[in-house]
C-alpha cells in the first residue's frame, strides 16, 4: 500500500492520502482525469477494474468516491473527488478510461445532480427526465407527495441526450446530442416484454435484423433502497438485501453483514460462519437452476424449467424448514444467524447432494449438447476478456470471458480461504460459456457444501451484539460474491445508529450496461441468447 | 369447490345477494351459469411481474404448484389475449403509466389482483419517494393477495377467489364491471383524454 502511495505522491504532489481499510486518495477535481490515467495506465498500478462510483453528499460538498481493484496485483484503492459548489457541481469524467464509468456517472448525475464533464451521455438514468430534485442528496424533501407526483400520463420523452464539453479556456458548454440517428429505424422492447426477465427497457435501432445501437432505459423497479437505508437503523436495512436480488438473498445478507461487523468489530460465531457458507451455496445451485430453466425456456426449450426447478424446489425446502420463508429469508443478522439450523438439515442436504449429479447430467443430456442450442449459443454475444473487466461484468458471466473475478478466491471472506474449491473460467467468452460456466458452479457449490456438511461446528449462532448497534465515524466498504457478480456494500457513518450513506454496488447495473456493447451488429433474435445468459435481474440493478 | 371451504366470504355472499335482489332471469341466468363455468376455468393470466413475487409466480406456473390444473396455465404476454392480470410486485413511479396502459389494454371483462404486499401497499417500500402506495389508487383491484412474496398456495388461493367471484357475477349485461370502471375513470382523469367518449361506446 506504502507503493501506492509513494508512486502516486511523486507525480501529483497535491494528492493527500488517508490510511484505512484501503488507501484514500484525495485529488482536486483538474488533477483526477490525468490521476485516473496513471492508476490504469501505470503498470506497476494497473487499477483495470472500477468497482463502483459512490456519490456522496456530506452537506458541505458533493462527490464521489471511486473504488478500483487491479486485476493482475490484486490491489485496491479508492480515490475520493469533490466540490464545494452546490448549485452545479461538476466533475471530470472518466468515461473514456473504462466503458462502465459512463453509467455509473449518469446513476451519480440521477442521484446528486453532479455533472460530469466530458461524459458522452448525461441523462438522467433511473427517474424521468421530469423529476425534480436529486434524491440522495440531504436537502432533498422525500416526505412531500407533491414534489413528484404519481402519474398515470406518459411519460416525456427525449431524442436527445446532453454533453458538456470542456472547451480550451476552461469554460464549459453544454452540448445538445441526439441518441439515434435521424434514419435511424428505432423499436421498442420492454418494459413489458417476456424476454428483459423484468422492467427492463431496450430503445433498439435496427437495420433490417441487425441492431445498430441499443439504448438501455432502467428505472421502472427503481425503489429508492438506498435512501430508505438512511433512515432506518443497521439491523433494519438488511432486509431489504432479499428483495434486491431475490437470488442471492443470502449472499447480500451476508455482504451487509460483513460490513457493519467489520465496522463494529464484531465477529460472527464459527457456527454461524459455516452456516452463512452452506446458505449461499444452496442460493448458488438455486439460482443457476432457474436461470438455467428459464433461459432454455427463453429460447424455446421450455421442458427444461420443470427439471431445473425440480431441484430449486428441493433447496427452498431445505431452506423453508430453517429460515421461514421460500424467498425473502432474512437469516443472516449481526454477528451470525437468526435461527438454528433444522434438525433435519443435515440428511436433508445430503439427499439433495445426491440426487444434483444425476440432475446436472440430465441438464447436459437435454440442453448442453443439443445442436439447436449449440448453434443458438456458440460464437453469439462474445465478450472479450478486456472488455469484461472494462465494463465491469463479474461473476459467472466475466468469468465465461475468462476473467478469474470470483471474490471468493480474489478477496476471500468469512471461511472461503479455508475451502477447497475451483474457480470456473472459460475462454470462449460467448453465451455458451457463460451458460457452461453456471453449470459448472454448481458442481462447485456442491463440492462446497460436502466439505462442510459434515463439519457444522457446536456452538452459538450469534454473537453478542450490543442492543443499540452504533458504528463510529467511518468508511468500510465489502465485497463479496453474489449468485451474478460481485456485490459490494459501502457504509459511511457519523457515529449515530443509522447510516449516513448506504451505497449499493450490484453486478446486475454493469450485466444490463454492457448489452448495448455486446449486440452490436448482432441479429436481434441473439438479443434474447446475449440478454438471457447475461442473467440480470432487473430489481438488482434498479434498487 | 365446495361451499364450506369458503367460511369467510362476504364479499361474495354479497355479490350473490345483490343477483337474487334484481332476480335472475331464467334463460339468461342459466346461460350466465353456462358462460360463467367456462370462463371461471379458464382464466388466462398476463404475464407481468416486477420483482420477487413474479418468481414465486413461476414456481406457480411450475410442475410443483401447476397452476395448469385449474385451468389458468395459458400465462399471455400479451395483454389483449389475457382475462386477469396478476401484479407481481412494485410498482414505482416511472411504471405506473405503463402499468396502467396494460391495463386499458386488457380485453374486457378483465380482473386484477394484488399479489404481494408492494402491490397492496407499497410494502417494505411505502416510504420510499419513488414508489406507488398500493396499485389501487391506479387501477379497480379484485383480489387482494397477502404475503411477501406470497407463497404459491396463497396465490392459488386467490386465483380460486377470483374465479368464485367469477362464478356469481352477471355475465350478461355485465353491468357490475361496467359501472365500476366507468365509476373508476370518472375518479381517476387522464389529463388530455377524454373518457366519457370510451364510455358511451
Amino acid at each position: 500500500m506504502a507503493n501506492i502511495q509513494d508512486k502516486i505522491a511523486n507525480v501529483f504532489p497535491q494528492a493527500t492520502f488517508e490510511q484505512g481499510e484501503t488507501l484514500l486518495v484525495n485529488i482536486p477535481d483538474a488533477q483526477w482525469h490525468q490521476l485516473a490515467q496513471t492508476l490504469r495506465d501505470d503498470p506497476e498500478l494497473s487499477f483495470d477494474y472500477l468497482v463502483t462510483i459512490v456519490g456522496m453528499d456530506w452537506k458541505d460538498k458533493l462527490g464521489c468516491v471511486y473504488y478500483l481493484i487491479s486485476t493482475k496485483h490484486n490491489h485496491m484503492v479508492s480515490v475520493k473527488v469533490t466540490t464545494a459548489n452546490r448549485e452545479k457541481p461538476m466533475l471530470h469524467s472518466i468515461a473514456d478510461l473504462w466503458g462502465i464509468a459512463g453509467i455509473y456517472e449518469r446513476e451519480v448525475y440521477d442521484f446528486f445532480g453532479i455533472i460530469f464533464i466530458n461524459n458522452p451521455d448525461m441523462r438522467r438514468l433511473f427517474l424521468s427526465i421530469d423529476w425534480k430534485g436529486y434524491p440522495l442528496r440531504k436537502d432533498y424533501d422525500d416526505s412531500d407527495p407533491n414534489l413528484n407526483p404519481i402519474s398515470i400520463e406518459n411519460e416525456r420523452q427525449d431524442d436527445n441526450t446532453y454533453t458538456w464539453v470542456e472547451g480550451a479556456n476552461g469554460s464549459v458548454q453544454k452540448k445538445t446530442v441526439p441518441v439515434f440517428k435521424e434514419d435511424d429505424f428505432v423499436i421498442n422492447i420492454g418494459p413489458q416484454h417476456p424476454a428483459t426477465h423484468g422492467v427492463l427497457r431496450f430503445r433498439t435501432a435496427v437495420d433490417g435484423e441487425t441492431i445498430k445501437k441499443i439504448d438501455v432505459y432502467m428505472g421502472y423497479i427503481h425503489r429508492g433502497v438506498e435512501k430508505l437505508c438512511e433512515k432506518l437503523t443497521y439491523p433494519q436495512t438488511l432486509h431489504f438485501m432479499d428483495r434486491l436480488d431475490y437470488f442471492s438473498a443470502h449472499n447480500y445478507h451476508h455482504g451487509l453483514c460483513l460490513c457493519i461487523e467489520k465496522a463494529a468489530g464484531i465477529e460472527a460465531t464459527p457456527r454461524a460462519q459455516v452456516i452463512r457458507v452452506l446458505m449461499d451455496e444452496l442460493s448458488r445451485i438455486a439460482s443457476h437452476c432457474l436461470f438455467i430453466g428459464t433461459y432454455c425456456m427463453d429460447l424455446g426449450a421450455t421442458t427444461m424449467l420443470f427439471y431445473t426447478l425440480r431441484v430449486r424446489e428441493q433447496i427452498l425446502d431445505i431452506m423453508e424448514r430453517t429460515c421461514g420463508a421460500r424467498m425473502t429469508f432474512n437469516y443472516d443478522c449481526i454477528g451470525g444467524v437468526m435461527q438454528d439450523l433444522d434438525p433435519n438439515f443435515v440428511s436433508d442436504v445430503k439427499e439433495l447432494l445426491a440426487v444434483l449429479p444425476k440432475n446436472i447430467k440430465e441438464y447436459n443430456k437435454i440442453f448442453t449438447g443439443n445442436v439447436i442450442a449449440k448453434n443458438r449459443l456458440e460464437q453469439v454475444g462474445v465478450l472479450t476478456r478486456e472488455d469484461a473487466i472494462s465494463w465491469a461484468v463479474t461473476g459467472p458471466s466475466g468469468r465465461g470471458s475468462g476473467w478469474a473475478c470470483d471474490v471468493r478466491k480474489t478477496h476471500p471472506y468469512s471461511i472461503y480461504s479455508q475451502l477447497d474449491f475451483e474457480q470456473v473460467v472459460r475462454t470462449e467468452g460467448d453465451s455458451m460459456a457463460r451458460f457452461k460456466v453456471r453449470m459448472e458452479e454448481m458442481e462447485q457449490s456442491a463440492h462446497i457444501i460436502e466439505q462442510l456438511i459434515d463439519n457444522i461446528p457446536e456452538g452459538d449462532i450469534c454473537a453478542k451484539v450490543p442492543k443499540v448497534l452504533k458504528l463510529p465515524q467511518g468508511h468500510w466498504f465489502q465485497l463479496v460474491e453474489g449468485c451474478r457478480g460481485a456485490f459490494g456494500i459501502y457504509i459511511e457513518s457519523d457515529g449515530t445508529t443509522s447510516p449516513y450513506r448506504l451505497k449499493i454496488v450490484p453486478p446486475c447495473l454493469p450485466l444490463a450496461a454492457v448489452v448495448d456493447h455486446i449486440t452490436r451488429g448482432g441479429k436481434i433474435a441473439d438479443l434474447i441468447t446475449i440478454g438471457g445468459s447475461l442473467d440480470y435481474i432487473v430489481p438488482d440493478m434498479d434498487r | 369447490m365446495p361451499y364450506e371451504a369458503w367460511k369467510d366470504n362476504e364479499y361474495i355472499e354479497s355479490l350473490v345477494k345483490e343477483l337474487n335482489d334484481h332476480g335472475a332471469n331464467i334463460i339468461v341466468g342459466s346461460l350466465d351459469k353456462l358462460i360463467n363455468w367456462g370462463r371461471s376455468n379458464s382464466l388466462w393470466p398476463l404475464t407481468f411481474a416486477t420483482s420477487c413475487c413474479g418468481i414465486e409466480f413461476v414456481s406457480l406456473g411450475a410442475a410443483r404448484f401447476d397452476m395448469a390444473r385449474f385451468g389458468w396455465e395459458v400465462a399471455r404476454s400479451s395483454p389483449r389475449q389475457a382475462d386477469f392480470m396478476m401484479v407481481a410486485g412494485t410498482i414505482v413511479n416511472r411504471m405506473v403509466p405503463v402499468f396502467r396502459r396494460l391495463y386499458d389494454q386488457l380485453a374486457e371483462p378483465k380482473y386484477v389482483i394484488a399479489c404481494g404486499s408492494c402491490a397492496i401497499s407499497g410494502g417494505p417500500f411505502r416510504k420510499s419517494y419513488h414508489v406507488a402506495k398500493g396499485i389501487e389508487d391506479i387501477v379497480p383491484v379484485d383480489v387482494f393477495v397477502p404475503g411477501c412474496p406470497p407463497r404459491p398456495e396463497a396465490m392459488i388461493y386467490g386465483i380460486m377467489q377470483l374465479s368464485r367471484k367469477i362464478k356469481v357475477e352477471r355475465f350478461f349485461g355485465g353491468v357490475n364491471r361496467q359501472e365500476k370502471q366507468q365509476e373508476f375513470l370518472a375518479s381517476h382523469p387522464v389529463p388530455g383524454v377524454d373518457d366519457t367518449e370510451i364510455n358511451e361506446k
